[in-house]
């Protein structure tokens, strides 16, 4: 798989952004999808009215959808089994509630806005995944 | 209703970035994080290209009373970096790096009809739960005592 041309990851990279730019400037909120995810499914108790993360939540899939309609479709290679998936959707949905976000609300909103905390988030996770892909490609998988 | 509409408009750019950007497809996240294999530098572009308008967004915000439709914004102010945070963090990272998935691109990824993502955000939406659950205990044991 050769890398996508920088051109087109970083005009996805500045949708991504402005999408979160508009709904901090209309909203007055950060675009963090693990905390919209859990205010939408009533797991956090505050945040978005749930009507409004509900909304967000299902915009995804419908601009992936009209992204793949009418710019370009993305190829996508899924080599995990099923207990691999369950277990890395366990602990992201536990890490990114613990943590306080993922790669949206920390990895782009607060890297942005340089938070401290979302600073060390970003740092942490980001070597977390990078160890993880060395063990399991590198060392286990060898 | 203006306030959906906006919330959902959002959501459709940011997932329209996602698909456009490969961040729906799992192993290019996973190249990304190899960096001792392929090394694929994709991700770090998208961040980037993430980063700029958010910047400029942020400032002007500064600049305003409330935003545009709502009475105050919500950002958040807390500075303190705690060992939540840092486990929160790792785990989430961990998990990551396990199958490629983080919770926006999983969930935008249901857009291309495959089932990977919809066991992705189950498995998520429970350890959300758990997350809850072992929280709402902490505080209760930190009451008695």
């Amino acid at each position: 798989m050769p890398p996508l041309d920088p051109v087109i990851a970083l005009s996805g990279g500045l949708l991504i952004g402005l999408a979160a730019a508009l709904f901090l400037l209309f909203s007055g909120r950060i675009a963090g999808i693990s905390g919209l995810v859990a205010r939408a499914t009533g797991i956090a108790d505050s945040g978005a009215p749930r009507s409004q993360t509900w909304a967000f939540v299902i915009g995804l899939p419908l601009g992936a959808t009209l992204v793949s309609l009418w710019v370009r479709s993305p190829e996508i290679v899924v080599t995990s089994s099923i207990p691999l998936l369950i277990v890395a959707g366990l602990l992201v949905g536990f890490g990114t509630r613990l943590g306080n976000g993922c790669t949206s609300g920390h990895g782009v909103c607060g890297v942005s806005r340089l938070s401290p905390r979302s600073l060390a988030a970003t740092a942490t996770f980001m070597l977390a995944g990078f160890m993880i892909v060395t063990i399991m490609r590198h060392i286990v998988g060898a | 209703m203006r306030h959906i509409l906006i919330a959902l408009l959002t959501g459709v750019l940011f997932g329209a970035g996602l698909a456009m950007s490969d961040m729906v497809n799992p192993a290019r996240v996973l190249a990304f994080l190899d960096i001792f294999g392929a090394w694929d530098l994709t991700l770090a572009f998208v961040m980037g290209g993430a980063i700029i308008p958010f910047v400029i967004a942020f400032a002007i915000s500064r600049k305003l009373r409330e935003p545009i439709l709502n009475t105050q914004f919500y950002i958040p102010e807390n500075r303190i970096i705690d060992r939540q945070l840092i486990a929160g963090a790792m785990i989430f990272g961990a998990g990551w790096g396990l199958a490629g998935y983080c919770p926006g691109p999983a969930i935008a990824g249901f857009a291309f009809g495959d089932w990977q993502p919809v066991v992705f955000v189950f498995a998520m939406l429970a350890g959300m739960l758990a997350n809850r659950i072992y929280a709402d205990f902490s505080a209760n044991r930190a009451a008695i005592t």
